[in-house]
């Protein structure tokens, strides 16, 4: 398959996997931020092919892991109503709210279909005039264009029964989140590929420089991934600070403009709460009040729902690479992709089930 | 599906409460499962006359069947699959091949179905013609007589067009012992051919997740490959098809079965290029994704070549290969050698697939 078999080259892999073991003179702690990358970390084992002074920490970049419990509570009582269908990406439908998920909203007989684009849920809104068709916009800059498009689309068209239920997170105020605790480790950032192929990478300057923290933007498959740590493993060596582009086929500095504008025409910035973290300022995106009869938390009437976490649950530590899936107690007893108390072990790129799944 | 004839308006006359049977319907509906005039029809004019033999033409409560000596195998397979009808087969395909394949799966020689079907009132007949076509079909390919059946008919909107439960028997060659426990250190892994073909089909052919591909279910009736395996090695130890839940899944149900561990060689295990790229847009894995023609078996290593040079003959075995080898370490446990060359555990799958955000 065209650019991708080449970047799964078992000797590409290992050659510089072979440079970075011959580079490495002391103990780095690297976090990969985004959720795909983890589980491609894992899937292909390359944590295990890096010289024991390399820990990698996994980032908050799951959308499913880092959606809050209230949005999944708000979103389950949505889903009950009879006059509506939800539409949600697959793997939101195992995500545990308080007490129960949209599959057992399902079983329960409420619609709750999985869609893999939000304007698939906008055609399905237009098919059922008599039905309120609520899509659940979760995710990160990598799914904010299409999910505006859904709201313009929509306008466009003239739906007056879609709305979205927006759960919208921004990286770099999480990267200044986990920067700033007082508690934090990580001295080198391996950024998300496909939030930089929307965003470009301007944005990650300035911190880079304030906290003194190389980055690299890194892509998904084994090579992209061996390439992020060997830029950001040669910036540390070497002392130097700086945000390189190891996925320069997909990445430009300045981003996709176009997609860009696009988000800002519809949503706008605002404070979020953060599955496990807590509310970080301005680190989301909200719908525009010109755009508020899109808003499904207005239509529903679902904005007193205040639920509260598991007290177990260490998730929040875990997305923020303070602690590791295996220092929960709950890991694998009472908590499993089975019967998952936090969303880290929902999502196949949590970190948490990635730990599982794959037997670390 | 967009061939089937609109629905018919029935005389006011024709009801559930008492059903008068209709001379030329062309839909299921409640009479045809009331067990009266109109379901000895049904299954004169569409099972028997398809699936015709002289023990299903007796007409008797139970098939009466004369064997040979020898030990039996006997497996039951219900069947739900939508749409029904998918590229590459149909349910009624799968519910004479599902319960082939496992009843061949003991090495054991499938003889006899049993099918049992529910249908949906509103089905059309042309429908049930063309499953029972398709039947007939790959139980000829097979070799098997459906010798018994069943029919019901449920209200619209309680079932999902129909369903079918077939159950086979068959005979095993006396004295092989061939089953999951059966692995040994040493022994290796040899796969039938590419993996996730089903699973993928089916799912475009809903058409629901906005793809489309020119794959094929790979649905198939196994037992003549199985009886050129067993002949090829004599000393064969596991058979084994990766249905639901895929190859990974089968992979450990044999490893706890055993208590052996496997390692599998990532690199060596065939994929078509259209069900990769099918997982890479939907977030699955391909060792996850169901199949329905495919084996994998395990063998002394000694047996290695003579098996696969026969399997390759063969028309469901032409890309056999071997994809791994049974160790004593880890008990019970699946290692996959990943294609960049690490080592990683390969588990069951929790659940269901669900298809990744990004």
């Amino acid at each position: 398959m065209k650019y991708v078999t080449e970047y799964r080259d078992a000797a590409l892999v290992q050659g510089v996997m072979e440079r970075i073991r011959r580079l490495v003179t002391r103990p780095w702690v690297i976090m990969e931020i985004c959720g795909g990358q983890t589980h491609s970390i894992v899937r292909y084992g390359l944590d295990q092919m890096l010289p024991p002074e390399i820990e990698l920490v996994h980032g908050p970049g799951c959308p499913v892991c880092v959606t809050p419990l209230e949005l999944i509570d708000k979103a389950l009582a949505i889903a009950s109503r009879p006059e509506v269908i939800f539409c949600s990406y697959g793997d939101m439908l195992r995500v545990p709210g308080s007490g129960r998920d949209l599959f057992s909203v399902k079983a329960a007989g409420g619609q709750v279909r999985v869609v893999y684009s939000p304007l698939d849920a906008v055609e399905i809104a237009r098919q059922n005039p008599e039905k309120q068709v609520v899509f659940f916009a979760i995710g990160f800059e990598t799914t904010a264009p299409p999910n505006v498009m859904s709201v313009l689309a929509a306008r466009r068209l003239g739906l007056k029964n879609y709305s979205i239920l927006v759960s919208h997170v921004r990286v770099p105020p999480a990267m200044e989140a986990i920067l700033s605790a007082p508690a934090n480790r990580v001295q080198g950032f391996l950024l998300a590929g496909h939030v930089c192929t929307v965003m470009g990478y301007w944005e990650y300057l300035p911190l880079a420089e304030k906290y003194r923290v190389p980055m690299t933007v890194t892509g998904f498959e084994p090579l992209d991934l061996a390439q992020g740590l060997w830029h950001t493993i040669c910036m540390l060596e070497e002392g130097r600070v700086a945000v390189e582009n190891a996925y320069a086929r997909s990445v430009t500095l300045e981003g996709n403009r176009a997609a860009q504008e696009t988000i800002r025409q519809v949503f706008e910035e605002c404070d979020r709460t953060w599955r496990g973290i807590g509310v970080i300022p301005m680190s989301g995106w909200w719908l525009r009040p010109e755009f508020a009869e899109f808003d499904a938390e207005k239509r529903f009437d679902v904005e007193a729902i205040r639920p509260q976490e598991s007290p177990i649950c260490i998730a929040g530590q875990i997305l923020q690479g303070q602690k590791k899936p295996r220092d929960c107690l709950a890991f694998g007893k009472e908590c499993t992709p089975e019967h998952p108390l936090g969303a880290t072990m929902v999502s196949s790129e949590g970190a948490c089930a990635a730990y599982y799944r794959y037997g670390r | 599906m967009s061939d089937d004839p609109k629905p018919v308006q029935l005389p006011a006359f024709e009801s559930p409460v008492c059903p008068v049977p209709l001379p030329h319907n062309e839909q299921i509906v409640l009479g045809h499962g009331s067990g009266g005039k109109m379901t000895h029809d049904l299954i004169r004019q569409i099972f028997l006359a398809a699936f015709d033999n002289p023990v299903l033409r007796a007409g008797d409560d139970a098939a009466s069947l004369e064997i040979a000596e020898g030990c039996l195998a006997i497996s039951t397979d219900s069947h739900v699959v939508s749409p029904l009808f998918f590229p590459g087969g149909d349910i009624g395909r799968l519910a004479v091949c599902g319960t082939v394949n496992d009843v061949a799966m003991l090495g054991a020689r499938p003889l006899y179905l049993t099918a049992s079907f529910i249908l949906e009132e509103g089905l059309p007949l042309s429908t049930l013609e063309r499953v029972v076509a398709s039947m007939k079909a790959a139980a000829e390919e097979a070799g098997v007589q459906i010798v018994a059946g069943d029919t019901k008919v449920v209200e619209k909107g309680k079932a999902d067009g129909m369903y079918i439960t077939t159950t086979g028997v068959g005979l095993r060659r006396p004295g092989r012992l061939i089953g999951g426990a059966q692995a040994r250190p040493g022994d290796v892994v040899v796969l039938s051919g590419p993996i996730g073909d089903h699973g993928i089909a089916v799912l475009s052919a809903r058409g629901e997740l906005g793809f489309e591909t020119d794959l094929q279910s790979d649905v198939a009736p196994l037992n003549r490959l199985i009886q050129v395996m067993l002949d090829a090695a004599p000393d064969l130890h596991v058979l084994r098809d990766p249905t639901r839940g895929g190859l990974a899944t089968t992979l450990n149900e044999i490893a706890r079965q055993s208590g052996c561990g496997l390692v599998i060689h990532e690199a060596a295990i065939p994929i078509r290029p259209a069900v990769l790229a099918a997982c890479e847009m939907l977030g699955f894995d391909p060792l996850y994704v169901a199949n329905e023609g495919k084996v994998v078996a395990i063998v002394p290593a000694d047996e290695a070549d003579a098996l696969l040079e026969a399997m390759r003959r063969t028309r469901y075995g032409e890309e056999a290969t071997l994809i791994g080898q049974v160790t004593a370490d880890p008990p019970g446990r699946v290692l996959l050698r990943t294609a960049i060359g690490a080592t990683r555990i390969l588990d069951m799958l929790a659940g269901e697939m669900l298809p990744r955000i990004c």
